[in-house]
């Protein structure tokens, strides 16, 4: 049992990081205001059932994702998209990286560093459908464990490894196609195959 | 597969480096689990001695590493103060007393 007298202390140095998630996910900075609130409401009142000495800022998650889905997404005008394109595998490094930019004297690092602004990122996130956006947050933006998304989802393991690994390649075209727009990446030919 | 052909990262249509070789197709396909440190010791041992032997999977590693740092990195939002503020009255409200002396907020 933990004790709310401790709740702000233990809850408040995660808002940043909930608050981020909330924007990327409402992509509208009022509804993330009130998404954050609502979730530190709920999780103030409920902190009596937190088992002390468990993730908690993982717990803090859950309830963020639950609220967002029961009183955000249905706000939406339009039906979720639940399906992505296929696209290959690192498609990024296909079209940027590979050791002919090492060749040239610049790493491949130096190369995804240069080509994406922070604005690029965010854009190319919150094009993700909901379900794909919220599972490569928890991973590639907060670090979370497959055990833990699978918590903070209430999904099985198995759906949050093939979340992730379709989001990101999403998420790597939309990256590029980005990108590309700004006029940073060339264009690649249409593809043979 | 000629030297060169080793090197086509694959852009375009062409075929990547790691479609006709298992070691590399096997480390291309668990690149994330590796990167999301969800390998078991003996599966990320495997992959090191892998990547050790094999540049063209050591860049791609590298390039998916850096990437996955830069997505975490260029994604941060700063909280308004207002935000802050609201969370802590709206908590104060909820629990019908004083926090500690230590919340300065107006």
């Amino acid at each position: 049992m933990a004790n709310q007298a401790q709740f702000a202390d233990l809850a408040m140095p995660h808002m940043s990081s909930l608050y981020t998630a909330a924007l990327r996910m409402t992509r509208n900075p009022s509804d993330a205001e009130d998404l954050v609130q609502e979730t530190y409401l709920k999780a103030y009142r409920a902190f009596g059932t937190f088992q002390e000495g468990t993730n908690l800022k993982a717990w803090l998650y859950k309830i963020l994702t639950n609220t967002f889905i029961n009183s955000y997404r249905s706000k939406k005008r339009r039906p979720e998209q639940t399906e992505l394109d296929d696209v290959e595998d690192l498609y990024l490094y296909r079209r940027m990286g590979g050791l002919e930019a090492v060749a040239a004297g610049r790493s491949a690092e130096e190369e995804v560093m240069e080509h994406f602004t922070e604005s690029d990122v965010k854009n190319a996130v919150e094009s993700l459908p909901e379900t794909f956006r919220m599972a490569v947050l928890l991973a590639d933006v907060e670090g979370f464990s497959y055990k833990d998304i699978a918590e903070i989802m209430d999904i099985p393991i198995g759906t949050v490894m093939s979340r992730l690994h379709r989001g990101r390649k999403a998420l790597q075209k939309a990256l590029f196609d980005f990108g590309m727009q700004r006029g940073l990446v060339a264009p690649v030919p249409e593809s043979q195959s | 597969m000629n030297e060169q052909d080793d090197h086509q990262t694959g852009a375009g249509g062409g075929k990547p480096f790691w479609t006709d070789k298992s070691g590399c197709r096997e480390a291309i396909d668990t690149l994330y689990h590796y990167l999301d440190g969800e390998l078991t010791l003996e599966r990320r041992q495997e992959i090191v001695l892998h990547l050790h032997e094999c540049a063209p999977c050591l860049d791609a590693f590298d390039f998916e590493a850096e990437l996955k740092a830069v997505i975490s990195r260029k994604c941060r939002d700063q909280v308004p103060e207002a935000l802050r503020q609201r969370v802590y009255r709206a908590l104060i409200e909820a629990s019908g007393e004083l926090p500690g002396p230590e919340y300065h907020w107006e």
